[in-house]
């Protein structure tokens, strides 16, 4: 069954060109410019592809403008099990997440962004749990605390306001970093407050602190979702390229009964860092994201089963070149948690793990950390293309700093990915910004990227922080 | 006053056969035959005695075959019915198959390997009896290195991918005799090129390295330069790419290559643009090859068997496969492999029927022939890619602006954000005009891919008629998307899975792999039956 969740606020800070939509004071400021969401009737517009071929097909949904209104114009009935606030936030986003997915919705279409689609990560990571208490809503905070909708799931658990606060105070410290920035400043800064912050954030997760967060939003369950693209960000390869496309892909998902899925990244840029022109992507966590259907008769090919298979292939061609007596620094991804599969070790899905001979040394690895391994002997980080903006480091994977990366010599990458991923930046280089000019001129040019067993690609890399140039798509 | 036989349509009102036909095996009546075989005379049973009684144990099946038993004109009908639930190059504007270079293939030619003074031949004749055709060998061979410009050629190969393997397989021989086996062990390719370019050099057991286009869709040579280095054994590109550009750089591809100690292999499957026009020697190639069926008007693999033609510098004609047929003063004789040879890629001389097909197409049109071929695949080209980007939403990527060789490979990517139409679905509308179509190799590198070829064969008429079913399937997309979507409605069947095909546990090539993967061990009837070595590469 498919499920609609409509971000009615998605888009309204582009026309009015403040570079995103995230937070109340953006969203207000926004409005007074004259701008107003199309997220409506982009929702609308997918529908009415599936209403083609479906059209007795039910919804579920959310009453009103977050998805009920977008369903009744396709011409399809919805079925209302999730309300939202007056104004809607972030939490209800997740909330409806959530709802729809224990309500039986096997794809969710979210019409937004990438925050959009961080707060329906967050609930479908939340939705294989226990019911929330009884939720206590939190006024969604201003832009300064971007990132903390990410902790949605608190929200619903302690309904302690000073959790807000004190995430504030503590974020602000971590430079409005993420959840992968607060996991390794818990390992790293030794500050008792964000520890204690984190504890209380995550208490209902079975006590298991950021990692059992950051695991759950890995694994979304059976639950595939898919983005009506609505918002102004969009860098979370998580989205069809059109409401046209995302209705037939949706269409194609009720005839089939389902379709392949791929574990795809969310990922989410600092838009306060945006509008000072800096693109600053992070990786928020991962959703399953249905691929085209193969319907083609002329073979000569493979087809969307071949896509898993492309990166078992990469990872495999990875595994075939690693040595013993090295010190591998597997980075975050689809394609390192495919690797680790590969290796039979147990990777964290957002952190830096440390692999020798084989087994893992070090899980969850801080900068310092790291440094300290690497500083043990021959070392080599693995990385794969974070997101579509193509970049390898500087981007969800902060822990391998310049001074890291500096410390691993002459060749310090093995890059794994998919050929596919090289496609998908249309000619766009890769890149790298680890903020030191040498770390960064060093990688820059061309790069074997590993895709498959015997099998490479040469892609130029460029250093962009420090070529004048953005990448901005 | 109507006339008495109405203007046909625009559009052809195609309507595919549909015969419901089983597959043979389920036609099978026990004890039914189509020929009986007339006892052995018991004179002759006694002379000989048990000749099957007295082959090793190893020879012979302990059960008899799971054939399928029919009379002849139930298998007659069978194929027949088969043939009519196709899309054959003799039947369709066959234009859709880029990079096949789908060309009529003159059926006088079938006349001709239809003689007995070929069809009584045989391979292991003495050569004195064979001479005819032993000469057609050599001619053939001695036009396709003038038509490449390389000094010797082989015709062993039954099809493009496997005179792939075979300079492959030549380079790696050249650099053992050399010494340098263990030293190069990386074979660069671009993406653009035909996949069985990197196939074969992984199959040879190199590191293939892939480089992807310059923003303007030209290989890269600077990335070509960076790749380079004395671990490199070749470079195996194809050219015009699938993108039907043009590398305009070659010769400075080529000579990077020998620069660094490597040699250059020069994929021609798109040759067919190209004939009396360039030449893979004069750009500094070491090897090429040709395919056949491709390029020189015989049927392709799956239509018989293919041909490939090896072409190489003197440097490595002590490598090509053998045996090989040379001329000693009037007379043609047979020589086997020589020490250096790879040996062997195919039975005796290749696939000679082709090969008679081959010489008669080159012969009857001759050079100026062979050079009006390409120009007319040329100039044909380039007036199908106006007529198709006359269509809204439909787009050639890369070298905006600039003619193309034989092919284009088109993107569908603006119609398909525009209504959600993808490329797939529009190949299988196209099937209800009559009309094949093919997207790209994978992966897709072109968004929405559809790559078109339409050679020397085909009239304006008929690309006019293969743009405007595009064109109406275009406009079938944004008005009435449905009847795309769940297309085809005049076929033969509807909709295939394609995970049936991709998963090993699933794809059945062989009546006895469907039967035991979907009806378990005990459903496969006849113990060794003959499919069992497929059966083996399915698994």
């Amino acid at each position: 069954m498919l499920g609609l969740i409509v971000n009615p606020v998605a888009g309204v800070g582009g026309p009015a060109g403040l570079a995103g939509s995230d937070g109340a004071d953006v969203q207000r400021l926004a409005r007074e410019r004259g701008a107003r969401s199309r997220a409506d009737e982009r929702a609308s517009a997918a529908l009415a592809v599936v209403a083609a071929s479906h059209p007795n097909a039910r919804v579920l949904t959310v009453a009103g403008a977050m998805g009920e209104h977008a369903v009744r114009a396709a011409g399809l009935e919805p079925v209302v099990v999730a309300q939202s606030g007056e104004p809607t936030s972030a939490a209800d986003t997740a909330a409806a997440a959530r709802a729809l997915a224990a309500a039986g919705a096997t794809l969710v279409l979210f019409a937004g962004g990438d925050g959009t689609a961080r707060d329906v990560a967050t609930g479908l990571a939340l939705a294989g749990r226990a019911a929330p208490p009884e939720a206590t809503r939190i006024e969604t905070p201003g832009d300064e605390v971007e990132g903390l909708d990410t902790l949605a799931g608190a929200r619903y658990s302690t309904g302690e306001a000073s959790v807000d606060r004190v995430a504030r105070s503590a974020y602000r410290d971590l430079e409005g970093g993420g959840l992968d920035t607060l996991a390794g400043a818990r390992y790293s800064t030794g500050e008792a407050s964000v520890d204690r912050v984190a504890r209380s954030v995550y208490r209902d997760l079975e006590g298991g602190g950021l990692d059992t967060l950051a695991g759950a939003r890995c694994s979304t369950g059976e639950v595939a979702a898919l983005g009506i693209p609505a918002g102004v960000k969009m860098y979370s390869p998580a989205f069809a390229v059109s409401p046209s496309a995302a209705g037939a892909l949706a269409a194609a998902w009720l005839t089939e009964g389902s379709l392949p899925t791929q574990l795809r990244e969310v990922l989410d840029v600092d838009e306060a860092a945006l509008r000072r022109a800096r693109v600053e992507p992070r990786l928020y966590g991962m959703l399953r994201v249905p691929d085209r259907p193969g319907r083609t008769q002329a073979r000569k090919s493979a087809t969307s089963a071949g896509e898993h298979a492309a990166v078992r292939a990469a990872a495999h061609g990875a595994a075939d070149r690693m040595e013993r007596g090295i010190r591998y620094l597997l980075g975050p991804g689809g394609t390192m948690a495919e690797l680790a599969r590969e290796l039979g070790v147990a990777k964290t899905p957002l952190g830096v793990d440390v692999v020798l001979d084989g087994e893992l040394v070090l899980a969850g690895a801080s900068e310092q950390q790291l440094l300290d391994e690497v500083r043990r002997g021959p070392a080599k980080a693995v990385v794969s293309i974070i997101g579509g903006q193509g970049f390898l480091l500087g981007r969800g994977n902060q822990q391998l700093s310049a001074r890291v990366v500096g410390e691993l010599g002459a060749d310090p990458l093995l890059v794994v990915a998919p050929e596919q991923k090289l496609i998908d930046l249309g000619g766009r280089p890769l890149l790298v910004d680890t903020g030191d000019r040498d770390v960064d001129a060093g990688l820059a040019g061309f790069i074997r990227v590993v895709t498959g067993p015997a099998s490479t690609s040469l892609y130029p890399v460029h250093a962009p922080e420090h070529e004048g140039e953005g990448h901005a798509p | 006053m109507s006339l008495p036989v109405a203007p046909k349509p625009a559009l052809r009102r195609f309507h595919q056969a549909r015969w419901d036909e089983p597959i043979i095996f389920e036609l099978s009546t026990p004890g039914e035959r189509g020929v009986l075989v007339t006892p052995v005379e018991p004179g002759v049973r006694a002379a000989v005695g048990d000749v099957v009684g007295d082959l090793p144990d190893g020879l012979r099946r302990s059960a008899p075959p799971a054939l399928p038993e029919l009379g002849q004109m139930r298998v007659l009908k069978h194929y027949l019915r088969l043939s009519q639930e196709n899309l054959g190059a003799d039947l369709n504007v066959d234009v859709g198959q880029g990079t096949c270079t789908m060309k009529y293939a003159p059926k006088v030619n079938d006349q001709l390997i239809a003689t007995p003074d070929l069809t009584a031949l045989h391979p292991l004749q003495d050569p004195d009896d064979a001479q005819g055709v032993l000469e057609i060998i050599w001619q053939t061979e001695r036009m396709l290195a003038e038509i490449s410009g390389m000094d010797r050629v082989s015709l062993h190969t039954q099809g493009g991918s496997a005179a792939i393997w075979a300079n492959i397989a030549m380079i790696r021989a050249f650099h053992e005799a050399n010494g340098e086996g263990a030293q190069r062990r990386e074979v660069i390719t671009t993406i653009f090129s035909h996949p069985s370019n990197a196939a074969a050099a992984k199959a040879a057991g190199y590191e293939v390295i892939t480089l992807h286009p310059d923003p303007d869709g030209y290989p890269d040579l600077a990335a070509l330069r960076a790749a380079l280095s004395p671990r490199t054994a070749a470079i195996m590109v194809t050219n015009p790419e699938d993108t039907g550009i043009y590398n305009p750089a070659i010769t400075e591809w080529v000579d990077a290559a020998h620069a660094v100690g490597a040699l250059a292999s020069y994929d021609q499957a798109n040759a067919n643009g190209i004939l009396g026009i360039t030449r893979a020697r004069d750009a500094g190639f070491d090897v090429c090859h040709f395919n056949i069926h491709k390029t020189f008007g015989t049927p392709h693999g799956s239509g018989g068997p293919g041909t490939g033609a090896n072409a190489v510098s003197e440097a490595l004609a002590p490598f090509l496969p053998g045996p090989r047929v040379e001329r000693e003063g009037d007379r043609f004789v047979v020589r086997e492999a020589g020490e250096r040879s790879i040996g062997s890629v195919g039975p005796f001389f290749g696939v000679v029927p082709n090969i008679v097909r081959a010489y008669a197409w080159i012969m009857a049109l001759g050079a100026e022939g062979l050079r009006a071929v390409a120009e007319t695949a040329v100039l044909n080209n380039n007036y199908l890619m106006t007529k198709v980007l006359e269509i809204p939403g439909a787009s050639a990527p890369y070298a905006t602006g600039r003619r193309r060789i034989e092919q284009v490979r088109y993107s569908w990517q603006e119609l398909f954000e525009e209504t959600g139409i993808t490329s797939e679905e529009i190949g299988v509308r196209a099937s209800d005009f009559g009309m094949h179509y093919w997207t790209s190799h994978h992966p897709y590198v072109v968004p929405q891919p559809f790559t078109l070829e339409p050679t020397e064969s085909y009239s304006m008429a008929e690309l006019d008629e293969y743009a405007a079913v595009l064109a109406e399937i275009a406009r079938e997309a944004r008005e009435e998307p449905e009847t795309v979507r769940s297309a085809p409605h005049r076929q033969t069947v509807h909709h295939t899975h394609h995970d049936d095909l991709d998963d090993p546990e699933r794809w059945a090539i062989t009546w006895r792999a469907y039967r035991r993967k979907y009806f378990g061990a005990g459903a496969v009837g006849g113990a060794g039956s003959g499919d069992a070595a497929a059966d083996e590469v399915a698994a």
